[in-house]
């Protein structure tokens, strides 16, 4: 046979890609148009009710930042192609101990807060390590510690203290050096200016008269924003983010060329543990208790942000920034609702549409991408 | 000349079944030496082998002259063997330049804040792509919207740039139409001139005998004979591979048109 010269003409067969059409072949797409779509609608039938005004703000962006901790955590772990039902009954287990730790065995607040992330990321660890010499889908072990780790929770609560609610935090996180970057508020001094200033609404009686309603943002939305900003850089900027898509792509193809998928998998149910312990901490500052039914149904609400956000329920494709916009949407529906002076149970129809049409429009997407018809 | 690999007499049994019953085969550089054999002759379990998938119940591997172990597909990649698996090469979803870096992602900057750095991945990828003869519409470009002659081809470009000094091609044309054969044919023959051992193994002799040197058939796990170009035909390799008689009369009703 004859070298053949490289045909590197364009396949006429291919028709151009027009630019629209290109924009459109992004995960984040369906979260941009969401967030679009859900503050237009809002600020049409809830634009008088305060929601826009600065102490609205600041309640749905709590809600959302919430959303957006655990959603990175289960963003990053579903596409590496894996599931984490059991973050819900880790936020309230992080919780729960650590309030155990520190009001029971009266150990020092940071200390307990350090026991409890190690034990919860390990329980991660062995969640993964679990899935990987089982072989067993992550949907059925992640299933099973979502009991295991709720069960424990109401027990050690009950036995530790006779009661599910843990409170007496408050006392303890005065003068402890590591509370506050859970439990504070940054920009405090920004806040009081803008008070003074007037732009801001400013406590007009009581003790506290003269200072803004909104004195800070607090530690949660600040590791919201982290968590989120370093994700993306992961998953898009690093040589462990193309092993990320890879594990979750094709974990045996991966193998074949020496991407540790073991190992990028075991790291990941480690990060979503850690995210909800973020989660738990911060709740857990902010209320001085712990309570034992805390963070039910939230790894729903996370899958669910990821999806919205682009992800592939398969794996091996999503955006982090996706799943924060999922996040945004999903903390402006919950909120909005209650300032449209909707009815509460509607929040859950609104959000079954939404999941919908985010999945319906995602398989589209990922049609457009591989070629598939 | 000392082959890049050689296979001495192996034999691998599984519990009780025998899927290898002594075979030899070795490859020299700048050759394309094609396994022949039909359906369960034996012929994934001996490339499994030379990857480092499976470990040889009896014989010897031999690279460069000295006797290996590959205990994983690992080692024997570190000793230059790549492997070109018919289904299992790209990830459809992730774009053409993370998967031609996969497992071996350029890096740049300080630890801990090191990139992947992606331009230059993109830069490499697109120049070895050319020069096999694929033109995409962009680094960025999902392995899903290629040809499976074209993954074939990003597979092979894969191997050969990151320093295969033997490459194994499981089946790379079972699956592809006419014009996308020619194209990986064309590719072989490309990569076998740059000095690389080739090791292709095909059930379709008419493949084979456009780009192979020499030709080794195996059937029901016994080698029966390694054949220079020239000195054998379709017919006879074909006879060699579904073992004689049989055959013989299956042809005839057909016609002789297989």
């Amino acid at each position: 046979m004859t070298d053949a010269s490289p045909d590197v003409r364009r396949d006429e067969r291919i028709k151009p890609v027009s630019p629209f059409r290109r924009a459109l072949i992004r995960p984040e797409l369906g979260g941009i148009c969401g967030t679009i779509l859900v503050f237009l609608l809002f600020a049409a039938i809830a634009g008088d009710s305060g929601m826009f005004a600065a102490e609205g703000v600041m309640n749905w962006t709590v809600v959302s930042a919430q959303f957006m901790v655990i959603a990175v955590g289960a963003c990053l772990l579903m596409i590496a192609g894996e599931f984490d039902l059991s973050t819900g009954s880790m936020i309230g287990f992080a919780g729960v101990m650590m309030a155990i730790l520190a009001i029971h065995f009266s150990l020092p607040l940071w200390l307990a807060i350090i026991l409890t992330f190690a034990f919860c990321v390990l329980v991660g660890a062995v969640n993964g390590w679990l899935v990987i010499r089982t072989g067993l889908p992550s949907f059925i072990v992640t299933l099973a510690f979502l009991y295991i780790l709720r069960g424990l929770t109401i027990w050690g609560a009950v036995y530790f203290t006779r009661q599910t609610i843990i409170g007496g935090l408050n006392e303890k996180t005065a003068g402890d050096w590591l509370a506050p970057l859970f439990g504070g508020k940054v920009l405090t001094g920004l806040f009081t200016w803008m008070g003074e200033a007037g732009w801001i609404a400013t406590f007009t009686r009581g003790n506290r008269a003269g200072q803004p309603v909104i004195d800070g943002v607090p530690m949660l939305i600040v590791w919201a924003i982290v968590l989120v900003i370093f994700g993306h850089w992961l998953l898009t900027r690093t040589k462990f983010g193309n092993w990320i898509f890879a594990s979750g792509g094709d974990a045996q193809a991966a193998r074949y060329v020496g991407v540790p998928v073991n190992r990028v998998k075991i790291l990941m149910f480690m990060l979503s543990a850690f995210c909800a312990c973020v989660f738990a901490t911060c709740q857990v500052m902010e209320f001085g208790s712990a309570s034992a039914d805390r963070g039910l149904l939230k790894e729903f609400e996370a899958i669910i942000c990821v999806v919205i956000g682009g992800a592939l329920l398969t794996g091996g494709y999503g955006s982090v920034i996706g799943a924060a916009l999922g996040a945004i949407i999903f903390g402006v529906v919950q909120q909005g609702l209650f300032f449209a002076n909707a009815e509460s149970s509607l929040f859950r129809v609104f959000l079954g549409v939404i999941l919908l049409t985010a999945v319906i429009m995602n398989t589209y997407i990922r049609r457009i991408i591989t070629g598939e018809r | 000349m000392t082959a890049l690999v050689e296979m001495r007499n192996i034999k691998k049994h599984f519990g009780h079944v025998i899927a290898l019953a002594g075979v030899s085969f070795d490859v020299h550089a700048g050759e394309c030496h094609c396994l022949l054999g039909d359906n369960g002759a034996g012929k994934s379990t001996f490339i499994k082998i030379m990857s480092g998938v499976y470990q040889p119940t009896e014989g010897e591997v031999l690279v460069d002259g000295s006797p290996v172990v590959f205990d994983s597909p690992r080692a024997a990649m570190a000793a230059g063997i790549a492997t070109v698996y018919q289904d299992l090469a790209m990830i459809p979803l992730m774009s053409v330049s993370r998967n031609f870096w996969m497992g071996r992602e350029p890096e740049k900057g300080v630890w801990p804040l090191r990139t992947f750095d992606l331009a230059k991945a993109d830069e490499i990828t697109v120049a070895e792509m050319r020069r096999m003869g694929i033109s995409l519409r962009g680094p960025d470009q999902a392995v899903g919207t290629l040809s499976g002659g074209e993954r074939q081809t990003v597979a092979i470009a894969r191997a050969v740039y990151f320093g295969a000094k033997v490459l194994i091609l499981d089946e790379p044309t079972s699956a592809l139409g006419v014009r996308q054969t020619a194209n990986v044919l064309s590719t072989i023959d490309r990569v076998r001139k740059q000095g690389i051992g080739v090791v292709f193994i095909t059930h379709n002799v008419r493949h084979a005998l456009a780009v192979g040197d020499r030709f080794t058939v195996l059937n029901r796990g016994q080698t029966l004979g390694t054949a220079e170009r020239g000195s054998v035909d379709a017919a006879a390799l074909q006879d060699m591979m579904a073992g004689g008689q049989e055959m013989a009369l299956l042809e005839s009703s057909l016609g002789g048109t297989i």
